[in-house]
């Protein structure tokens, strides 16, 4: 390894200081780009109407073909990717370089270090040294589990699948999930109990606390107040309401930022009580989506997008889909396989709501219409026909942003439609403590304010005095309390005002239990033994309750045996293993909309919507969980900081979102610095321009602008929590947004890695120019006239166009197929890779330098109109050409073709010289400018698989197929001497895809899904025309509008072919 | 004006002639050296905190191999014993020997032994022990014979270079599986039988010449 490090980095000096001769030195220019100025959105239209763009695009940058982006293009990395931050002179440069050449010979002086073989002294029984084991647990967010299988190399947990058994899961996981494993192992957790800023004892906090309560108990627990966020563990409830019937005075409350506010009050209003809604998408033929992201967001979303993905998935023998309507202010992964998306502002999709109602007999009949825009009219009109045509098999979802009123008429309109017990199912709750979160927190904090609470003990990593409403002024109020107490992970903002800090243990070290959407309960087992001595929430509550030593163990343990009827160590050892507790789903419950509750709602729907339009110039501002890190909780989990949001691709920062229509009228440009006020409220953001977003709508994620949440979290972003109050908790009408000039740095990875196909260069209106795309995308109608529409105008080039003689694959012929029809670009299958591959963060400023080292990527493409685009998702990784560009230029054969297919990267040969990349149209090949790589940290060591190289710096990598499961799975059939089962070898990004878009395999074998696909008419592969031949191909996209919507003269039109 | 001596000539001539020698004589002293057991560790006994003799328990007991080393049909790994594989006789015997002391203390201290690796791979190296096995190559084919060390050590050079030999042609040295953990077999004396039982095990084995980059370098 050292031997190779000095001509690595003497190839890289020379490289840099080539490029340091071509232009400025890069620290300069980079201050150049900070300082300029923010693109102005009147350009950008002024400069399309001079000529037309791309019809697939990636930026407003591309659309106005800006240098800069041309550029972009042109080159394999970013400018400036390829030079030092710092500004080394030329003369250094020689210096270095002629220094490492005379060293580099002592380089390979060095043996290798002795290393140490330490066998246990007693070995567990099941553990098989070099062999990882599965445990089924479960991982929860915002309290609902995810069953998942968590797998361990020799007691180190080092990657998160999902649990094929589990039905919100099926195989499949978030975001959140594959993340897990990096939150476990964070140095930045927490490590140590605090008093006060000073390390303290497990015993001295069980005596303070007990103390307390002793005072207390004479008074019934007067005073003592216990704050969670939504939970759903059985036992954890069976716990509070224990100590609460020990001490009846006592109380529990509950907020959770980013949980069913709305939901929980429009179950009130329609059903009177609190209820469970779930959807079963399997059944769901037309689907109409408000404002809702519920494919990616939200308890159940795994398993819903797999219900959904299976009913869209077109093949020969089943040329049918459903058919997905989006009505969104901002646009969600669901819309990017919507089949017809429109914009509205929030006020105007709870218009549309009513409209629809109206239009299915719902809410009364208004006299005059609800809607103006004759566009949502004919919508309302055409939806409620189409929904009605499929009454039981339609389903209408409204996202938890939408107002109670108008959730109440979704609920009734289901109801009218007959969706109730087929696509719509209700239950009892799944939360332990099913109370309104809002009214809970702000009676806390009113008793704090009145000097009534003496204890407040906060569990499992809330942080209100992050997260409440700013209107609620939870901090002042904490101040008068007698003994605060925080449990969590991090240390935090409220951590900092409490007494006391308790780390909390993480889901991967710890016993518990949760529910999932439909009920289901998963046992939490631990994968290690607490990292920093964590306790678990049930330990914080049995310490209150006098057992401060009862484990998590004996705790969840008792709890089941009082449950579990019979044989309870079969039946317990049963529900380990499968990783669920059986027949604990929740069963659907018969309920109606109360009467008068739809009318009510209309009534008040109509209120807001008259009052929204008085204002017609009013910017609202949506609030939604970020779609990486949520609520703020996962802050400081940089695998979820870095990977690119899914719709707008940024890393590191939100941004307020705005579409380009209001930016313009706003006098605001793109990454502009401005100022957002609301009642009063200011909060200094940037302007982020998001093609897609409603005119009149800003969106601001929450979870940024931290100010305790560690190195590389704290100060990040801007704080909606800032502006969020309590009677505004998702979207807040008539902000006020001043532009402030100069330009915020934002590091979005939309213009990395661009692909040049050629399209460009054709006129528009050719039919070339669509087998051109690299998005390609047909209609229903098209598929079943002509299977081969797309066929037809394939570029692929003769099989024996190539100066060498074809390779017969004897043995396995490795491929991939990946469907677009169904990516939601949740992005899942990033971080899997991730977690999988041993890949680094590299942090903000390297990802403005183009350096990201993400294996696969998802690109996000806006299609047609800027203003009011489709948006379309296509995960790009390594293609494995048949005839690899990047092989034949690498100088030293480190990038080869294996025997079986693949394009080997062999990091011990690599010398850095970067050929390999700059000759790849697709841009998937990534360098280790740096390194990235945590070698020294013994904790984050511990996270990495052992079955791949962590690499450093200097070398190329890229996807590779995950060879380590390949080699795997092929030595384990060898070894039981057959051959690999069709479909039982996955990839980590197939793995964890919740729509099954990704499938991997054996060309050679015909039972391999892949081997299927790649025969389906709509395979074709990404710049084909180039005749690399690439394995990895796609499944063009194919959508089901409405031809009351969009005619098919239109279409052709359009070019949308 | 003579600037140069009129010696300068020869001397230009005698060493432009002489680098080819010179550079030909570095090349074979680097290349001797990358290949000396001072790189490799080839033959080079290493210090263990126990001196534990294969050659004992193999040779003089005829304690099978997978009798401490487990995995090796299973796993990548072919497993260390833990100390109560060691404590599971020397309970019994020796249970006094001096030598034995650091595997008894760390039986009754729960702490493990700490072992000098001996066959290191570099870390971009996977190498697999249950596949080797399953296509029936012989331990003493990369060990040695191990029944013949009174201290372990590393019988091969475990470069690159001497793992494709056998990845070339696997025929060569492939033995019935039966015989992986016999280390004192050999193959049958007359050569053309030789030849065939060894065309016949390629073929029953289903072995295959493997040199793709990515079976070892992941």
């Amino acid at each position: 390894m050292t031997r190779k490090r000095a001509s690595e980095f003497l190839m890289h000096s020379v490289m840099a200081s080539v490029n340091d001769g071509k232009g400025k030195c890069g620290a300069e220019a980079c201050r150049c780009q900070e300082t300029g100025e923010p693109l102005d959105i009147s350009e950008v239209r002024a400069r399309l109407q001079e000529k037309k763009g791309p019809e697939f695009w990636r930026s407003l940058e591309e659309l106005a073909a800006t240098p800069q982006f041309e550029e972009m293009m042109h080159r394999e990395f970013p400018r400036y990717a390829s030079e030092w931050p710092e500004g080394v002179s030329r003369r250094g440069f020689l210096q270095l370089a002629g220094a490492s050449l005379a060293l580099a010979g002592l380089a390979g002086c060095t043996t290798q270090p002795e290393e140490k073989i330490v066998p246990y002294v007693r070995q567990p029984e099941q553990i098989v040294p070099g062999k990882p084991l599965y445990f089924a647990t479960a991982l929860t967010l915002n309290g609902y589990a995810l069953g998942v299988l968590a797998e361990s190399h020799m007691g180190r947990p080092t990657k998160i699948e999902g649990n094929p058994d589990h039905p919100a899961s099926l195989g499949a996981t978030d975001v959140f999930s594959q993340a897990a494993v990096l939150t476990l192992y964070d140095p930045q957790r927490s490590q140590s109990i605090i008093k006060a800023g000073r390390i303290s004892t497990w015993s001295g906090f069980v005596s303070e606390a007990g103390a307390v309560l002793r005072a207390a108990q004479a008074l019934g627990g007067e005073g003592v107040r216990i704050l969670t966020g939504t939970t759903t563990s059985p036992t954890l409830a069976a716990q509070i309401q224990g100590f609460l019937t020990a001490f009846p005075r006592a109380r529990w409350h509950r907020w959770e930022p980013a949980g069913h506010h709305h939901g929980h009050a429009a179950a009130m209003r329609a059903f009177g009580r609190p209820v469970e809604t779930r959807y079963d998408f399997s059944k769901a033929a037309v689907i109409l989506a408000l404002d809702s992201d519920v494919l990616t967001c939200g308890p159940a979303s795994v398993r819903y997008s797999a219900d959904f993905a299976a009913n869209r998935r077109v093949r020969a023998d089943r040329p049918e889909m459903n058919r997905l309507y989006c009505v969104e202010s901002s646009p969600t992964n669901a819309s990017t396989v919507a089949d017809h998306r429109l914009q509205l502002p929030p006020a105007e999709v709870e218009a549309f709501t009513l409209a629809l109602a109206q239009a299915l007999g719902v809410g009364g009949g208004g006299a005059t219409p609800v809607l103006n825009d004759p566009k949502a009219q004919t919508w309302v009109q055409t939806i409620a026909q189409d929904l009605r045509q499929h009454a039981g098999r339609s389903l209408v979802v409204g996202d938890e942003h939408l107002s109670p009123a108008c959730q109440v008429l979704i609920h009734a309109v289901n109801q009218a439609l007959g969706n109730i017990g087929t696509t719509v199912l209700y239950s009892e709750p799944v939360q332990a403590n099913p109370v309104p979160d809002l009214a809970s927190l702000s009676e806390l904090v009113r008793d704090m304010s009145a000097g009534r609470v003496d204890l407040l003990l906060m569990l499992d990593g809330v942080n209100p005095v992050y997260t409440a409403p700013a209107d609620l002024g939870f901090a002042g109020a904490l101040q008068k309390v007698g003994l605060r107490v925080h449990h969590g992970l991090y240390e935090d903002e409220t951590s900092a005002l409490c007494h006391w800090h308790i780390p909390a243990a993480h889901e991967l070290e710890t016993w518990s239990d949760a529910r999932s959407f439909d009920g289901t309960v998963s046992i939490i087992q631990p994968l290690i033994e607490p990292l920093y001595q964590g306790k678990s929430a049930h330990e914080m509550m049995a310490a209150l309750g006098n057992r401060p030593d009862a484990t998590g163990y004996e705790l969840v343990r008792e709890h089941w045996q009082t449950l579990m009827v019979g044989d309870f160590e079969g039946a317990w050892r049963r529900a380990l293993h499968d990783g669920f507790v059986p027949n604990t789903q929740l069963p659907p419950i018969a309920l109606g909309v109360n009467g008068g509750a739809a009318q009510q709602a209309a009534g008040e729907v109509l209120a807001m919507v008259r009052r929204a339009r008085s204002q017609p110039d009013a910017v609202t501002l949506c609030f939604r969980p970020d779609p990486t890190i949520w609520d703020g909780r996962f802050a400081s989990n940089t695998w979820l900081q870095e990977l690119p949001k899914p719709l707008t691709k940024l890393t590191w920062d939100n941004a307020l979102l705005v579409g380009p229509a209001t930016a313009e009228r706003l006098g605001v440009g793109h990454e502009e610095p401005v100022e957002v006020s609301w009642k009063g409220r200011k909060l200094r953001a940037a302007v982020w321009v998001l093609p897609g977003q409603a005119a009149n709508t800003a969106t601001l994620t929450l979870g940024y602008g931290r100010t305790l949440a560690g190195e590389f979290a704290s100060e990040r972003g801007f704080n909606a929590y800032a502006l969020r109050t309590s009677d505004a908790l998702w979207t807040a009408p008539g902000v006020e947004v001043r532009g402030l000039g100069g330009r915020y740095l934002f590091a979005a990875t939309q213009n990395h890695h661009v692909m040049e196909s050629g399209a460009e260069e054709i006129p528009l209106a050719s039919r070339e120019a669509q087998t051109r795309q690299v998005v390609r995308v047909g209609t229903l109608e098209e598929y079943r006239k002509n299977p081969d529409f797309l066929q037809d105008h394939r570029e692929e080039p003769e099989p024996d166009m190539n100066m060498y003689p074809n390779w017969e694959y004897a043995g396995h012929k490795w491929g991939m197929a990946i469907d677009l029809n169904v990516c939601t670009g949740c992005s899942s299958c990033v971080i899997a890779c991730q977690a999988e591959n041993n890949i680094p963060v590299v942090g903000k400023e390297q990802v403005l330098a183009g350096r990201e080292m993400h294996w696969l990527r998802v690109d996000r493409y806006f299609y047609g109109d800027m203003d009011e685009p489709a948006i379309h998702n296509q995960p790009v990784p390594c293609m494995h050409c048949e005839t690899a560009p990047c092989e034949v230029v690498c100088p030293v054969a480190a990038t080869v073709h294996s025997d079986e297919g693949l394009n080997d990267m062999v990091y011990n040969r690599c010398v850095g010289t970067r050929y390999c990349s700059n000759n790849c149209p697709y841009k998937v090949r990534r360098f280790n400018f740096l390194r990235y790589s945590d070698r020294e940290n013994p904790v984050m060591r511990m996270l990495y698989n052992p079955d791949v190289t962590v690499r450093m710096r200097g070398v190329m990598e890229k996807c590779t197929y995950c060879v380590q499961r390949i080699e795997q799975a092929k030595i384990e059939s060898k070894v039981e001497n057959h051959r690999i089962p069709p479909n039982k070898l996955q990839t980590a990004c197939q793995q964890a895809c919740p729509t099954r878009a990704i499938v991997f395999g054996d060309m050679n074998g015909p039972d391999w899904h892949v081997t299927q696909w790649k025969a389906d008419p709509l395979n074709y592969g990404l710049l084909e025309e180039l005749n690399t031949r690439p394995r990895t191909t796609y499944l063009a996209k194919l959508r089901n509008p409405n031809p009351l919507l969009e005619p098919a003269e239109e279409r052709t039109e359009h070019g949308h072919s | 004006m003579q600037i140069f001596h009129r010696s300068t000539n020869t001397v230009a001539k005698v060493s432009i002639f002489g680098s080819v020698f010179f550079l030909a004589f570095f090349a074979w002293v680097f290349s001797t050296l990358l290949r000396s057991s001072y790189a490799t560790g080839q033959g080079v006994v290493l210090k263990q905190p126990v001196p534990f003799s294969h050659d004992h328990h193999v040779a003089g007991l005829g304690i099978d191999c997978r009798y401490c080393h487990t995995s090796v049909e299973t796993s990548g790994f072919a497993g260390i014993p833990p100390t109560e594989t060691c404590m599971n006789c020397h309970r019994q015997i020796w249970t006094n020997a001096d030598l034995l002391e650091p595997v008894r203390s760390s039986y009754a201290n729960d702490e493990p032994i700490q072992w000098t690796r001996v066959h290191d791979l570099p870390d971009f190296v996977y190498f697999n022990h249950a596949i080797h096995v399953a296509k029936g190559i012989g331990c003493v084919t990369c060990h040695g014979q191990v029944d013949r060390m009174p201290i372990m050590f590393q019988q091969a050079s475990l470069q690159m270079e001497w793992c494709l030999e056998c990845h070339r042609d696997p025929s060569r040295y492939v033995r019935p599986r039966e015989e992986v953990f016999n280390l004192n077999w050999q193959p049958p004396v007359d050569k053309a039988e030789a030849q065939a039982m060894r065309a016949r095990l390629v073929q029953e084995y289903g072995i295959r010449s493997m040199t793709s980059c990515s079976v070892c370098h992941r």
